[in-house]
């Protein structure tokens, strides 16, 4: 007997989830808690090369230095970056098609030196250009998540 | 002093959309048989294996020991490497690093990728930083769309000069017999194909493959009993920069620009374009086939689309690059960076057959992944001092 001109089978391999419990850390969690109670934007900046970073995290990878002094930064910043989503794909936080077209912006907080990513409001495509200045829309009932920033929107 | 290391054996399964006629072990296998009988050497004759892939494609957390039995890896020491894109090009790198060691004398390196099954982006969403990262990140064609949009609004670049890179890769692969895509498209299809996120659309991207690649690296002492007129590696370097995508320079790849700089001071290169003889670029997406040559030193930047229009890239042209097709004709994304080495080798070797470049001297393949870092190979046919 061989196994040649037959048919093939494809195992799908269930509906079980395997969810995960991320720890944030310090900084990330006082980030979330400024964002969710008094609208703040908090940054870090390195000793040593005096970047500031966004999100605030303990080290700065190219000096390789422990960061402890948070700086505020935003609310308004410049778009550096961009594209609009409009091919759907599997959402790994849900599972589920994530809904497209929306707008993906790098935007670099003023008083910030990286970028921060987030979504875009893209209703007049037109004036969505880098170098074009950006606002942090905040959520009225927020948890503390990245999603208490609606999105950001072209100013003017 | 390390040892000097050759490639002396490469194999590839012939990449396609699905191979629902094996499993993931089964494809490893065919890859390895092809590279030993390349060599023609035996699996008993290799004293070492390393393989690689991206573990959330699969779903499988340990594949150096799962795929035991068509790696060849039986009572051998087996290892895996796996850094996400760059997968296939820090195998070839760590195989390198095996062999020179002194304690490794035929290596089998291996790299693989079933991306039939799973969601491709979803899954290459899940290398990114969990409370950061994943809300708005869409994979690898969003940062990709991120880079194109600051590299046009930087130099002024259009999306009819990506196109030409598409054009010359898919002309390419139409005389590779393991390409996946091997249908030659237009500068006007690239431009009409379906935008999936501005200002990428279908045809500037690659494709997700299923395939393997396994290349054997040999020691300086068996390595010309092995094959006539192995591929020497002349040097390797890396760079991986940032953690999070925000805080990319997203101008001229500076990964592998870096990487480039090291790698030429320590071989000597000054003139990249010059004395270079053929190049194959993880170059998933049009784009990269302008931006990251200008990284490469082969230009100014801004200047590569004068480059590819001229046909300098092209088979036949003075620095013919991807003669395999490429990325953007074939990504079974663990074995890709790996595939680049393996046709970079073909091309010293003089086995590229369709595809060869008369005359390789000096060849260079890179790898790209994860949040913009880089790997680089240089190798040449003449045995280093």
């Amino acid at each position: 007997m061989t196994a040649e001109n037959q048919e093939l089978l494809v195992m799908h391999s269930g509906e079980r989830e395997q969810p995960f419990r991320y720890a944030v850390g310090r900084y990330g969690s006082k980030f979330f808690m400024e964002l969710r109670d008094h609208k703040k934007i908090l940054g870090i900046r390195c000793p040593k090369c005096k970047k500031v970073y966004v999100p605030p995290r303990q080290v700065c990878g190219p000096c390789f230095e422990r960061m402890v002094d948070l700086v505020e930064v935003g609310p308004e910043g410049t778009l550096v970056g961009f594209t609009i989503l409009r091919f759907q794909f599997v959402d790994p936080e849900t599972g589920k098609p994530k809904p497209v077209p929306y707008g993906y912006g790098f935007i670099r907080f003023d008083g910030a030196d990286n970028a921060f990513q987030h979504f875009m409001e893209i209703r007049d495509e037109s004036k969505i250009r880098i170098g074009a200045r950006m606002r942090a829309v905040f959520n009225e009932e927020r948890k503390g998540t990245l999603a208490d920033i609606r999105h950001f929107e072209v100013i003017g | 002093m390390p040892n000097r290391v050759a490639i002396v054996g490469t194999g590839q399964t012939h990449h396609c959309t699905r191979r629902l006629d094996v499993n993931g072990v089964e494809l490893i296998y065919e890859a390895v048989c092809r590279a030993l009988e390349d060599a023609e050497l035996k699996m008993k004759d290799i004293d070492g294996v390393i393989i690689g892939n991206m573990d959330h494609f699969e779903g499988i957390n340990y594949v150096d020991c799962w795929s035991i039995d068509g790696s060849g890896g039986f009572g051998k020491p087996t290892m895996k490497l796996t850094t996400g894109g760059t997968t296939g090009s820090t195998l070839a790198i760590g195989g390198y690093h095996m062999v020179a060691s002194g304690m490794f004398d035929k290596l089998m390196v291996i790299g693989w990728e079933k991306n039939s099954e799973s969601d491709t982006t979803g899954a290459i969403t899940t290398a990114f930083d969990p409370i950061w990262d994943r809300l708005v990140f869409a994979g690898a064609i969003s940062g990709l769309a991120v880079e194109a949009s600051v590299y046009m609004a930087t130099f002024g670049v259009t999306e009819r000069d990506a196109a030409r890179v598409t054009v010359r890769d898919r002309r390419h692969a139409c005389l590779n017999p393991y390409a996946h895509l091997r249908k030659e498209v237009t500068i006007e299809e690239v431009m009409n194909s379906p935008k999936l996120s501005d200002p990428l659309k279908l045809l500037d991207l690659c494709p997700r493959t299923d395939g393997a690649c396994a290349v054997i690296f040999a020691s300086e002492h068996v390595a010309e009993k092995i094959c006539p007129k192995p591929a020497w590696v002349l040097g390797t370097a890396n760079r991986h920069l940032y953690t999070y995508l925000g805080d990319a320079d997203l101008v001229n790849l500076p990964s592998l620009r870096r990487a480039a700089q090291e790698l030429y001071s320590k071989t000597g290169i000054r003139e990249p374009l010059k004395q270079i003889d053929v190049m194959e670029l993880y170059l998933p997406y049009s784009f990269a086939g302008l931006s990251w040559i200008e990284a490469l030193g082969l230009c100014k930047p801004g200047e590569a689309p004068r480059l590819l229009w001229d046909g300098v890239t092209d088979l036949g042209g003075e620095l013919p690059i991807n003669p395999s097709g490429g990325v953007i004709s074939c990504n079974p994304i663990g074995a890709t960076g790996l595939i680049r080495c393996a046709e970079a080798a073909l091309q010293i070797m003089g086995k590229a057959d369709k595809r060869q470049v008369p005359d390789v001297k000096i060849a260079l393949s890179t790898g790209f992944g994860g949040c913009f870092w880089s790997d680089i190979l240089l190798y040449g046919a003449k045995k280093p001092q």
